[in-house]
Protein backbone atom coordinates (compact mmCIF):
# COMPACT_ATOMS: atom_id res chain seq x y z
CA UNK A 1 0.00 0.00 0.00
CA UNK A 2 1.41 3.57 -0.61
CA UNK A 3 2.44 5.44 2.23
CA UNK A 4 1.29 9.13 3.49
CA UNK A 5 4.05 11.14 2.84
CA UNK A 6 5.88 13.50 4.93
CA UNK A 7 7.97 16.57 3.47
CA UNK A 8 10.12 18.94 5.34
CA UNK A 9 10.43 22.41 2.99
CA UNK A 10 13.90 23.87 3.42
CA UNK A 11 13.98 27.75 2.14
CA UNK A 12 17.41 27.96 0.80
CA UNK A 13 18.81 32.05 0.19
CA UNK A 14 22.11 32.34 -2.04
CA UNK A 15 23.11 28.70 -0.94
CA UNK A 16 22.24 28.79 2.49
CA UNK A 17 18.94 27.50 4.29
CA UNK A 18 17.25 30.59 6.07
CA UNK A 19 14.94 30.51 8.76
CA UNK A 20 16.14 29.63 12.25
CA UNK A 21 16.81 25.80 12.46
CA UNK A 22 17.56 24.57 15.70
CA UNK A 23 18.84 21.34 15.71
CA UNK A 24 22.08 20.24 18.03
CA UNK A 25 24.80 18.19 16.38
CA UNK A 26 24.90 19.80 13.25
CA UNK A 27 28.28 21.10 12.20
CA UNK A 28 26.87 23.83 9.57
CA UNK A 29 23.28 24.05 10.54
CA UNK A 30 22.75 26.58 7.31
CA UNK A 31 24.38 23.99 5.05
CA UNK A 32 21.28 22.56 2.74
CA UNK A 33 23.12 19.22 2.09
CA UNK A 34 24.03 18.83 5.58
CA UNK A 35 20.01 19.78 6.59
CA UNK A 36 19.19 17.39 3.86
CA UNK A 37 21.12 14.75 5.48
CA UNK A 38 19.47 15.05 8.79
CA UNK A 39 16.02 15.03 7.29
CA UNK A 40 17.25 11.89 5.57
CA UNK A 41 18.33 10.14 8.57
CA UNK A 42 14.95 10.88 10.68
CA UNK A 43 12.98 9.50 7.94
CA UNK A 44 11.70 12.17 5.90
CA UNK A 45 10.05 10.89 2.22
CA UNK A 46 11.11 13.85 0.45
CA UNK A 47 12.25 17.11 0.47
CA UNK A 48 11.32 20.50 -0.94
CA UNK A 49 14.21 23.13 -1.48
CA UNK A 50 12.51 26.45 -1.99
CA UNK A 51 15.20 28.53 -3.93
CA UNK A 52 14.24 32.04 -2.17
CA UNK A 53 17.31 33.61 -3.72
CA UNK A 54 17.17 37.00 -5.29
CA UNK A 55 19.83 37.70 -7.37
CA UNK A 56 21.33 35.45 -10.50
CA UNK A 57 24.29 34.43 -8.54
CA UNK A 58 22.09 33.09 -5.89
CA UNK A 59 20.60 30.93 -8.63
CA UNK A 60 24.17 29.68 -9.40
CA UNK A 61 24.26 28.49 -6.17
CA UNK A 62 21.08 26.48 -6.18
CA UNK A 63 22.14 24.25 -8.98
CA UNK A 64 25.33 23.67 -6.86
CA UNK A 65 23.59 23.30 -3.73
CA UNK A 66 21.29 20.34 -5.85
CA UNK A 67 24.30 18.91 -7.17
CA UNK A 68 25.49 18.16 -3.92
CA UNK A 69 22.12 17.01 -2.83
CA UNK A 70 21.83 14.25 -5.41
CA UNK A 71 25.60 13.10 -4.99
CA UNK A 72 24.48 12.31 -1.58
CA UNK A 73 21.45 11.41 -0.85
CA UNK A 74 18.62 8.35 -2.22
CA UNK A 75 15.36 10.05 -1.08
CA UNK A 76 13.38 12.44 -3.78
CA UNK A 77 13.74 16.10 -3.72
CA UNK A 78 11.67 19.13 -5.67
CA UNK A 79 13.58 22.33 -6.42
CA UNK A 80 10.92 25.07 -6.46
CA UNK A 81 11.78 29.28 -6.02
CA UNK A 82 12.79 31.21 -9.82
CA UNK A 83 12.03 28.29 -12.00
CA UNK A 84 10.24 30.75 -15.13
CA UNK A 85 11.47 28.92 -18.25
CA UNK A 86 12.15 25.47 -19.59
CA UNK A 87 15.84 25.94 -19.55
CA UNK A 88 15.56 26.57 -16.09
CA UNK A 89 13.83 23.51 -15.29
CA UNK A 90 16.51 21.81 -16.97
CA UNK A 91 19.43 23.11 -15.35
CA UNK A 92 17.53 21.94 -11.98
CA UNK A 93 16.74 18.64 -12.99
CA UNK A 94 19.42 17.73 -15.24
CA UNK A 95 22.06 19.01 -11.91
CA UNK A 96 19.58 16.08 -10.34
CA UNK A 97 16.76 17.17 -9.00
CA UNK A 98 14.31 14.78 -9.44
CA UNK A 99 11.19 17.13 -9.57
CA UNK A 100 10.46 20.92 -9.85
CA UNK A 101 7.23 23.34 -8.69
CA UNK A 102 6.41 25.76 -10.43
CA UNK A 103 4.13 28.67 -8.94
CA UNK A 104 3.58 32.62 -10.36
CA UNK A 105 5.61 31.80 -13.53
CA UNK A 106 2.83 28.88 -14.45
CA UNK A 107 -0.06 31.66 -13.55
CA UNK A 108 1.34 33.41 -15.89
CA UNK A 109 2.29 31.57 -18.97
CA UNK A 110 0.51 27.85 -18.48
CA UNK A 111 2.19 26.74 -21.57
CA UNK A 112 5.21 26.64 -19.12
CA UNK A 113 3.64 23.24 -17.53
CA UNK A 114 3.14 21.82 -20.91
CA UNK A 115 6.70 22.60 -22.06
CA UNK A 116 7.97 20.93 -18.80
CA UNK A 117 5.18 17.93 -18.84
CA UNK A 118 6.33 17.25 -22.36
CA UNK A 119 9.81 17.25 -21.84
CA UNK A 120 10.62 15.48 -18.67
CA UNK A 121 7.05 13.40 -18.16
CA UNK A 122 4.57 14.82 -15.76
CA UNK A 123 5.95 13.14 -12.47
CA UNK A 124 8.79 15.81 -12.76
CA UNK A 125 6.54 19.25 -12.42
CA UNK A 126 4.86 19.95 -9.94
CA UNK A 127 3.10 23.23 -9.57
CA UNK A 128 2.12 24.99 -6.07
CA UNK A 129 -0.89 26.94 -5.41
CA UNK A 130 -0.92 29.71 -3.06
CA UNK A 131 -4.80 30.18 -2.14
CA UNK A 132 -6.71 31.94 -0.06
CA UNK A 133 -10.54 32.32 1.06
CA UNK A 134 -12.43 35.14 -0.42
CA UNK A 135 -15.91 35.65 0.41
CA UNK A 136 -17.21 37.65 -2.86
CA UNK A 137 -15.67 33.93 -4.85
CA UNK A 138 -17.44 32.17 -2.08
CA UNK A 139 -13.88 29.76 -2.37
CA UNK A 140 -10.70 30.06 -2.33
CA UNK A 141 -8.97 32.38 -4.91
CA UNK A 142 -5.58 31.74 -5.99
CA UNK A 143 -2.32 34.02 -5.53
CA UNK A 144 0.79 34.94 -7.36
CA UNK A 145 3.90 36.32 -6.72
CA UNK A 146 4.69 34.58 -2.94
CA UNK A 147 0.66 35.64 -1.74
CA UNK A 148 0.66 39.21 -3.31
CA UNK A 149 -1.09 39.26 -5.76
CA UNK A 150 -4.85 38.19 -6.39
CA UNK A 151 -5.70 36.30 -9.62
CA UNK A 152 -8.98 35.67 -11.51
CA UNK A 153 -8.50 31.75 -10.48
CA UNK A 154 -10.48 29.49 -8.12
CA UNK A 155 -8.56 27.35 -7.04
CA UNK A 156 -10.27 23.97 -8.02
CA UNK A 157 -10.12 25.60 -11.45
CA UNK A 158 -6.97 26.41 -11.67
CA UNK A 159 -5.79 22.78 -10.53
CA UNK A 160 -7.74 21.34 -12.85
CA UNK A 161 -6.28 23.59 -15.67
CA UNK A 162 -2.90 22.37 -14.09
CA UNK A 163 -3.35 19.11 -14.00
CA UNK A 164 -5.10 19.00 -17.76
CA UNK A 165 -1.45 20.60 -18.58
CA UNK A 166 0.37 18.16 -17.60
CA UNK A 167 0.86 18.66 -13.74
CA UNK A 168 2.06 15.38 -11.80
CA UNK A 169 1.49 16.69 -8.59
CA UNK A 170 -0.13 19.85 -7.02
CA UNK A 171 1.45 21.56 -3.68
CA UNK A 172 -1.29 22.91 -2.23
CA UNK A 173 -0.46 25.73 0.55
CA UNK A 174 -3.71 27.74 2.82
CA UNK A 175 -2.48 31.06 3.07
CA UNK A 176 -5.06 31.65 5.75
CA UNK A 177 -3.79 28.74 7.72
CA UNK A 178 0.00 29.50 6.93
CA UNK A 179 2.28 30.09 9.91
CA UNK A 180 -1.07 29.87 12.27
CA UNK A 181 0.40 26.04 13.34
CA UNK A 182 -3.71 25.54 13.98
CA UNK A 183 -3.84 22.31 11.49
CA UNK A 184 -4.34 21.93 7.42
CA UNK A 185 -6.84 23.94 6.19
CA UNK A 186 -9.11 20.78 5.70
CA UNK A 187 -11.96 22.05 3.23
CA UNK A 188 -9.53 23.43 0.91
CA UNK A 189 -7.30 20.11 0.52
CA UNK A 190 -10.25 18.37 0.27
CA UNK A 191 -11.98 20.54 -2.62
CA UNK A 192 -8.89 20.09 -4.38
CA UNK A 193 -7.81 16.47 -3.90
CA UNK A 194 -11.45 15.76 -4.75
CA UNK A 195 -10.89 17.26 -8.07
CA UNK A 196 -7.78 16.25 -9.34
CA UNK A 197 -6.66 12.81 -10.53
CA UNK A 198 -3.01 13.76 -9.19
CA UNK A 199 -1.30 13.38 -5.53
CA UNK A 200 -1.82 16.69 -3.58
CA UNK A 201 0.37 17.77 -1.00
CA UNK A 202 -1.25 19.79 2.00
CA UNK A 203 0.73 22.98 3.13
CA UNK A 204 0.06 25.57 5.63
CA UNK A 205 -0.79 25.44 9.39
CA UNK A 206 0.70 21.96 10.52
CA UNK A 207 1.73 21.80 14.69
CA UNK A 208 1.00 18.54 15.48
CA UNK A 209 0.26 14.80 14.03
CA UNK A 210 -3.32 15.56 14.78
CA UNK A 211 -2.99 17.79 12.19
CA UNK A 212 -1.53 15.55 9.65
CA UNK A 213 -3.92 12.82 10.02
CA UNK A 214 -7.05 15.51 9.53
CA UNK A 215 -5.24 16.37 6.00
CA UNK A 216 -4.74 12.60 4.96
CA UNK A 217 -8.11 11.56 6.01
CA UNK A 218 -10.70 14.61 5.93
CA UNK A 219 -8.68 16.05 3.45
CA UNK A 220 -7.74 13.14 1.83
CA UNK A 221 -4.04 14.97 1.54
CA UNK A 222 -1.74 12.42 -0.62
CA UNK A 223 1.45 14.04 1.76
CA UNK A 224 2.14 16.55 4.12
CA UNK A 225 4.48 19.24 4.02
CA UNK A 226 5.65 21.63 6.61
CA UNK A 227 8.59 23.93 7.33
CA UNK A 228 8.94 25.28 10.81
CA UNK A 229 7.78 22.07 13.22
CA UNK A 230 10.64 20.32 12.20
CA UNK A 231 13.51 23.19 11.62
CA UNK A 232 12.43 24.24 15.15
CA UNK A 233 12.09 20.79 16.40
CA UNK A 234 8.90 20.82 17.85
CA UNK A 235 7.99 17.68 15.97
CA UNK A 236 10.56 15.14 14.88
CA UNK A 237 10.17 13.26 11.78
CA UNK A 238 10.14 9.70 13.64
CA UNK A 239 7.79 11.06 16.48
CA UNK A 240 5.43 12.28 13.69
CA UNK A 241 5.33 8.97 11.83
CA UNK A 242 5.18 6.54 15.15
CA UNK A 243 1.92 8.90 16.42
CA UNK A 244 0.31 8.64 12.67
CA UNK A 245 1.10 5.08 12.78
CA UNK A 246 -1.23 4.55 15.97
CA UNK A 247 -3.79 6.29 14.46
CA UNK A 248 -3.99 3.97 11.97
CA UNK A 249 -1.99 6.22 8.80
CA UNK A 250 0.15 4.01 6.69
CA UNK A 251 3.70 5.80 6.74
CA UNK A 252 6.76 4.48 5.81
CA UNK B 1 32.80 -2.30 -14.26
CA UNK B 2 29.36 -1.44 -15.36
CA UNK B 3 28.10 0.17 -18.34
CA UNK B 4 25.28 2.83 -18.26
CA UNK B 5 23.57 2.98 -21.45
CA UNK B 6 23.00 7.03 -22.25
CA UNK B 7 20.88 7.32 -25.02
CA UNK B 8 19.17 10.60 -24.13
CA UNK B 9 16.51 9.36 -22.05
CA UNK B 10 16.12 11.87 -18.73
CA UNK B 11 18.33 12.16 -15.79
CA UNK B 12 21.38 9.85 -15.83
CA UNK B 13 23.11 11.72 -12.61
CA UNK B 14 21.24 10.00 -9.49
CA UNK B 15 22.02 6.43 -10.97
CA UNK B 16 25.55 7.83 -11.95
CA UNK B 17 25.73 9.36 -8.00
CA UNK B 18 24.70 6.49 -6.68
CA UNK B 19 26.97 4.14 -8.42
CA UNK B 20 29.85 6.58 -7.27
CA UNK B 21 28.59 6.01 -3.78
CA UNK B 22 28.66 2.68 -2.91
CA UNK B 23 32.62 3.11 -5.06
CA UNK B 24 31.16 0.73 -8.38
CA UNK B 25 33.49 2.05 -11.31
CA UNK B 26 31.25 1.89 -13.91
CA UNK B 27 31.21 4.46 -17.90
CA UNK B 28 28.32 6.39 -18.71
CA UNK B 29 27.98 6.16 -22.34
CA UNK B 30 25.80 5.55 -25.85
CA UNK B 31 28.87 3.90 -27.94
CA UNK B 32 28.16 0.34 -28.48
CA UNK B 33 31.35 -0.53 -28.90
CA UNK B 34 32.67 1.31 -25.35
CA UNK B 35 29.68 -0.48 -23.69
CA UNK B 36 31.00 -3.73 -25.37
CA UNK B 37 33.97 -3.70 -22.99
CA UNK B 38 31.95 -3.48 -19.54
CA UNK B 39 31.28 -6.47 -17.68
CA UNK B 40 26.92 -5.64 -17.13
CA UNK B 41 24.87 -3.05 -18.38
CA UNK B 42 22.31 -0.36 -16.41
CA UNK B 43 19.08 0.91 -18.81
CA UNK B 44 18.19 4.03 -16.81
CA UNK B 45 15.44 5.98 -18.48
CA UNK B 46 12.82 8.85 -17.69
CA UNK B 47 10.33 9.56 -20.44
CA UNK B 48 7.90 7.91 -22.90
CA UNK B 49 8.38 4.11 -23.95
CA UNK B 50 7.65 5.26 -27.60
CA UNK B 51 10.36 8.16 -27.65
CA UNK B 52 12.96 5.54 -25.56
CA UNK B 53 12.91 2.49 -28.11
CA UNK B 54 13.28 5.53 -31.07
CA UNK B 55 16.57 6.73 -29.75
CA UNK B 56 17.63 3.15 -28.90
CA UNK B 57 17.15 2.44 -32.25
CA UNK B 58 18.41 5.67 -33.84
CA UNK B 59 21.81 5.02 -31.89
CA UNK B 60 22.03 1.06 -32.89
CA UNK B 61 21.60 0.19 -29.18
CA UNK B 62 18.50 -2.33 -29.74
CA UNK B 63 21.00 -5.21 -31.96
CA UNK B 64 23.72 -4.14 -29.63
CA UNK B 65 21.43 -4.86 -26.42
CA UNK B 66 20.35 -7.97 -27.94
CA UNK B 67 23.14 -9.32 -28.77
CA UNK B 68 25.09 -8.30 -25.45
CA UNK B 69 22.04 -10.37 -23.85
CA UNK B 70 22.32 -13.08 -25.54
CA UNK B 71 25.79 -14.07 -25.02
CA UNK B 72 25.21 -13.58 -21.15
CA UNK B 73 25.96 -9.92 -20.04
CA UNK B 74 24.02 -8.85 -16.95
CA UNK B 75 21.54 -6.01 -17.86
CA UNK B 76 19.20 -4.29 -14.96
CA UNK B 77 16.39 -1.72 -16.25
CA UNK B 78 15.46 0.73 -13.99
CA UNK B 79 11.82 2.22 -14.20
CA UNK B 80 11.33 3.29 -17.81
CA UNK B 81 14.27 1.28 -18.76
CA UNK B 82 12.93 -2.12 -17.00
CA UNK B 83 9.22 -1.62 -18.87
CA UNK B 84 11.37 -1.72 -22.28
CA UNK B 85 12.73 -5.35 -21.31
CA UNK B 86 9.18 -6.46 -22.34
CA UNK B 87 7.63 -7.10 -25.44
CA UNK B 88 5.44 -3.95 -26.33
CA UNK B 89 3.62 -1.38 -24.76
CA UNK B 90 0.56 0.41 -25.68
CA UNK B 91 2.05 4.18 -24.47
CA UNK B 92 1.50 6.67 -26.75
CA UNK B 93 0.34 3.62 -29.80
CA UNK B 94 1.61 0.37 -29.50
CA UNK B 95 5.16 -0.12 -29.32
CA UNK B 96 7.72 -2.91 -29.65
CA UNK B 97 10.19 -3.17 -26.86
CA UNK B 98 13.20 -4.98 -26.47
CA UNK B 99 11.27 -8.56 -26.21
CA UNK B 100 13.65 -9.80 -23.40
CA UNK B 101 10.81 -10.79 -21.14
CA UNK B 102 7.20 -11.41 -21.59
CA UNK B 103 4.67 -9.12 -20.89
CA UNK B 104 3.16 -5.76 -21.83
CA UNK B 105 3.31 -2.35 -20.48
CA UNK B 106 -0.25 -0.50 -20.00
CA UNK B 107 -1.41 2.28 -18.78
CA UNK B 108 -3.16 1.55 -14.74
CA UNK B 109 -6.70 2.13 -15.72
CA UNK B 110 -7.24 4.88 -12.46
CA UNK B 111 -10.70 2.38 -11.63
CA UNK B 112 -10.69 -0.33 -9.75
CA UNK B 113 -12.89 -3.20 -10.26
CA UNK B 114 -14.98 -2.22 -8.03
CA UNK B 115 -15.67 1.06 -9.75
CA UNK B 116 -13.28 3.40 -7.23
CA UNK B 117 -11.45 6.10 -8.90
CA UNK B 118 -7.77 6.32 -7.91
CA UNK B 119 -4.75 8.44 -8.51
CA UNK B 120 -2.07 8.09 -11.35
CA UNK B 121 0.82 8.21 -11.35
CA UNK B 122 1.69 5.61 -8.57
CA UNK B 123 3.70 7.92 -6.91
CA UNK B 124 5.54 7.55 -3.60
CA UNK B 125 6.40 4.71 -1.09
CA UNK B 126 5.41 2.01 -1.42
CA UNK B 127 6.12 -1.65 0.26
CA UNK B 128 7.29 -4.67 -1.47
CA UNK B 129 6.31 -7.99 -1.45
CA UNK B 130 9.37 -10.74 -2.05
CA UNK B 131 7.78 -13.60 -4.54
CA UNK B 132 11.32 -14.72 -5.00
CA UNK B 133 13.91 -14.07 -2.47
CA UNK B 134 16.52 -15.71 -3.92
CA UNK B 135 16.56 -13.28 -6.99
CA UNK B 136 20.26 -12.13 -7.67
CA UNK B 137 18.64 -8.22 -6.75
CA UNK B 138 16.80 -9.26 -3.45
CA UNK B 139 19.64 -11.57 -2.42
CA UNK B 140 20.14 -10.86 1.83
CA UNK B 141 17.37 -7.81 2.12
CA UNK B 142 13.98 -7.38 3.68
CA UNK B 143 11.11 -6.06 2.40
CA UNK B 144 10.59 -2.74 2.63
CA UNK B 145 9.77 0.69 1.09
CA UNK B 146 10.55 1.72 -2.77
CA UNK B 147 9.95 4.72 -4.26
CA UNK B 148 7.96 4.86 -7.29
CA UNK B 149 7.05 7.64 -9.60
CA UNK B 150 5.09 5.36 -12.46
CA UNK B 151 1.79 5.96 -14.90
CA UNK B 152 2.29 2.60 -16.90
CA UNK B 153 2.86 -1.33 -15.40
CA UNK B 154 3.82 -4.20 -16.51
CA UNK B 155 1.34 -7.25 -16.89
CA UNK B 156 2.77 -10.23 -17.35
CA UNK B 157 0.99 -13.84 -17.48
CA UNK B 158 4.74 -15.52 -16.16
CA UNK B 159 4.84 -15.81 -12.50
CA UNK B 160 8.43 -16.81 -13.17
CA UNK B 161 9.53 -13.60 -13.81
CA UNK B 162 7.64 -11.88 -10.86
CA UNK B 163 10.73 -11.22 -8.27
CA UNK B 164 8.56 -8.79 -5.92
CA UNK B 165 5.26 -6.51 -6.32
CA UNK B 166 3.80 -3.77 -4.59
CA UNK B 167 0.01 -3.38 -4.14
CA UNK B 168 -1.85 -0.29 -5.02
CA UNK B 169 -5.38 -0.06 -4.92
CA UNK B 170 -6.29 -3.35 -6.95
CA UNK B 171 -3.14 -3.68 -9.01
CA UNK B 172 -0.42 -5.82 -7.97
CA UNK B 173 2.23 -4.31 -9.47
CA UNK B 174 5.48 -5.62 -10.52
CA UNK B 175 8.01 -4.46 -9.05
CA UNK B 176 11.21 -6.08 -9.67
CA UNK B 177 11.64 -8.38 -12.60
CA UNK B 178 14.28 -10.73 -14.07
CA UNK B 179 14.95 -13.87 -15.71
CA UNK B 180 18.53 -14.90 -15.41
CA UNK B 181 21.17 -12.86 -16.17
CA UNK B 182 18.27 -9.77 -16.94
CA UNK B 183 16.59 -8.10 -14.46
CA UNK B 184 14.68 -4.77 -13.50
CA UNK B 185 12.84 -2.20 -11.29
CA UNK B 186 10.12 -0.46 -11.85
CA UNK B 187 10.80 2.06 -9.08
CA UNK B 188 14.40 4.29 -8.63
CA UNK B 189 16.38 2.01 -6.25
CA UNK B 190 18.80 5.14 -6.21
CA UNK B 191 15.96 7.35 -4.58
CA UNK B 192 14.90 4.18 -2.60
CA UNK B 193 16.81 4.61 0.51
CA UNK B 194 18.77 1.08 1.60
CA UNK B 195 16.80 -1.17 0.35
CA UNK B 196 17.11 0.10 -3.08
CA UNK B 197 20.80 0.76 -2.35
CA UNK B 198 21.12 -2.58 -1.48
CA UNK B 199 19.87 -3.80 -4.79
CA UNK B 200 22.13 -1.83 -6.60
CA UNK B 201 24.77 -3.61 -4.64
CA UNK B 202 23.40 -6.54 -5.26
CA UNK B 203 23.28 -5.93 -9.41
CA UNK B 204 27.26 -4.66 -9.45
CA UNK B 205 27.56 -8.00 -7.26
CA UNK B 206 25.63 -9.98 -9.79
CA UNK B 207 27.98 -8.69 -11.81
CA UNK B 208 31.20 -9.27 -10.13
CA UNK B 209 30.21 -13.05 -9.98
CA UNK B 210 29.57 -13.69 -13.57
CA UNK B 211 32.94 -11.94 -14.21
CA UNK B 212 34.51 -15.25 -12.39
CA UNK B 213 31.95 -17.79 -13.74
Amino acid sequence: MLTKRIIPCLDVKEGRVVKGIQFLNLVDAGDPVELARFYDKAGADELVFLDISASHEGRDTMVEVVERVAAELAIPFTVGGGINKLEDMKRVLRAGADKVSVNTAALLRPELITEGSDYFGAQCIVVAIDAKYDEELGSWRVYTHGGRKPTQWEVTEWAQEAVKRGAGEILLTSMDKDGEKSGFNLALTKAVSETVTVPVIASGGAGNANHFYDAFTEGKADAGLAASIFHYKETSIGELKSELQKLGVFVR
Amino acid sequence: MIGIIDYGMGNLHSVCSALKRIEQPYILSGNPEELHETDGLLLPGVGSFKDAMNELKETGLIDFIKKETENGKPLMGICLGMQLLFEESTENGLTKGLGLLPGRVDRFSGVTAEGKAYKVPHMGWNNLHFLQKEQPLLKGLNEGYVYFVHSFVVQTDDRNVLAAAAHYEDVEVPAVVGRDHIMGTQFHPEKSSETGMGMLKNFCRFVEEGKQR
